[in-house]
């Protein structure tokens, strides 16, 4: 299991694979958002963490179309499909969104901060709005696995993935925000909604790819 | 234990598309002669019905409005059914009924958004507001259309209905939650004011019009399900024949070339 996890990683981070861009998206997302509302700083300092939070969903499912399509071109997705036997299908998923995670959305995590700084969030708002995104963002890999396995046999399946799971990550984006902020707005709370967030990721690391799994040995 | 048994045989039965089509047949007309009867009534009631002393007429739109949303989610509850049983039992009619489910259930909920929208423009003076309710349904909807496009994108129709309803039962899984959250987020809606533990708080007057075109619309729907699997299930045949029929042709093509 550790060995696909660093192989998937190893595959992630090289050339060719998305996380650079992923981040390059993320910074023209965030900065398109002024030229569209204008450059009042206090009305991006108040948008700032949704902007964020925002444009990390979009990013992240940039890359999610080849989460598996990758594997099944080259037949590694057999070999995973064969070894269901001696490893549960749904864990070698969960390995692989895990290292999906790491390649392409750790560093958009990682870049959030400075991006924050752009649209004038304060340090508090910055703090909570990283860590709010650190533990939300596996959620959306996991439910993006879902979409992933499900057009996996498609040639464009790229759009699909996007519709099918936009729908479905809404509660993720509405107790992200609502936490990153309460950590700023006085009277709202910031630890009911980041304990939802932990949840609703805790939730999804499981449905996801066991519904993956299942998603993937229909597909042949 | 016996029932379950008895259900159990009369379920496989029906697995036989050719019994499953002569029962649908003789089915449809009583059920769309039911519906259209219970809806002349329902809908006559609801002209009948007071107007509200604060509404005035505009309160009769949701004779319409409130049975659209309570189907727009009981028919995504039949396509969850449907799911689970092409997932666990493999039914063959299991995946022809979600197919056929799907759009039917998107209209109802592109009908309810509407109605209300159209309500909600006299009632709270705008089109739209972004309040729980209607944003839990307008994502219904978009789910709806997910698994609409996604039940067109495979060419395969086995594979398809499985790629479907594992979307549909994850879905479901997901509908509590992005309700909860939703109402969490903002709330402008009125409550749940039909099925309460502590009984109706709306007048009888109102009740009676609402639950009776409530059924209409039930049978309605049931009716437009029948049919749409009926159509279904024929054109998986026509496709079938033709898919035989070319087959036919190219192999006699290739003897004539062999001989």
């Amino acid at each position: 299991m550790f060995a696909l996890y660093l192989r998937e990683v190893r595959l992630g981070v090289r050339a060719g694979g998305g996380a650079l861009t992923g981040v390059l998206f993320f910074l023209a997302v965030v900065a398109v958002i002024p030229f569209g509302v204008g450059p009042d700083l206090d009305l991006l300092a108040r948008i700032g963490p949704a902007v964020l939070w925002i444009g990390a969903l979009l990013a992240s499912l940039l890359g999610l179309e080849r989460l598996f399509q990758a594997d099944r071109e080259d037949g590694s997705l057999d070999m995973l499909l064969i070894a269901d036997g001696r490893h549960m299908l749904a864990l070698s998923v969960f390995v692989k969104c895990l290292a999906h995670w790491t390649a392409n959305v750790l560093p958009l995590v990682a870049v959030a901060p400075l991006l924050g700084l752009f649209m004038n969030v304060p340090p508090v708002g910055l703090a909570a709005a990283t860590l709010t995104l650190l533990i939300g963002t596996p959620a959306i890999t996991f439910i993006g696995a879902v979409g992933a396995a499900l057009v996996v046999a498609l040639p464009r399946g790229g759009l699909l993935v996007s519709v099918l799971i936009l729908p479905l990550s809404i509660p993720v984006l509405i107790f992200g925000v609502a936490a990153s902020r309460g950590a700023v707005a006085e009277p709202d709370p910031f630890l009911p909604p980041f304990l939802i967030l932990t949840a609703l990721t805790l939730f999804f690391a499981v449905i996801g790819p066991a519904a993956a799994a299942l998603a993937l040995r229909n597909a042949d | 234990m016996s029932e379950t048994a008895n259900l159990t045989a009369r379920l496989t039965a029906l697995a036989n598309p050719t019994r499953f089509l002569a029962l649908a047949g003789n089915l449809v007309p009583w059920i769309g002669g039911a519906s259209a009867l219970v809806l002349a009534v329902g809908l006559g009631m609801a002209f009948a019905a007071p107007e509200d002393y604060q509404q005035g007429i505009t309160v009769r739109i949701m004779y319409i409005h409130v049975p659209f949303a309570w189907l727009a989610m009981f028919c995504y509850a039949v396509m969850a059914a449907s799911a689970l049983g092409t997932l666990v039992w493999r039914h063959p009619l299991a995946d022809v009924s979600l197919k056929a489910a799907a759009p039917i259930g998107a209209v109802f909920t592109a009908l309810a958004l509407v109605t209300g929208s159209i309500w909600g423009k006299p009632m709270w003076g705008t089109w739209w507001v972004w309040d729980a309710r209607l944003t839990s349904v307008l994502v219904l909807f978009l789910m709806y259309l997910g698994v609409i496009a996604l039940t067109r994108a495979l060419d395969d129709q086995s594979r398809a209905a499985r790629a479907a309803a594992i979307l549909t039962l994850v879905g479901f899984i997901n509908i509590p939650i992005i309700k909860f959250s939703v109402d969490w987020w903002n709330t402008l809606h009125q409550p749940a004011s039909v099925f309460r533990l502590d009984g109706p708080t709306i007048h009888p007057s109102f009740l009676w019009p609402l639950l009776i075109s409530a059924a209409g619309f039930t049978l309605l729907f049931l009716t437009l399900h029948l049919m749409a699997m009926r159509a279904e299930i024929w054109r998986r045949r026509v496709s079938a024949m033709r898919r035989m029929s070319a087959r036919a042709a190219e192999g006699k093509l290739a003897e004539g070339q062999a001989s």
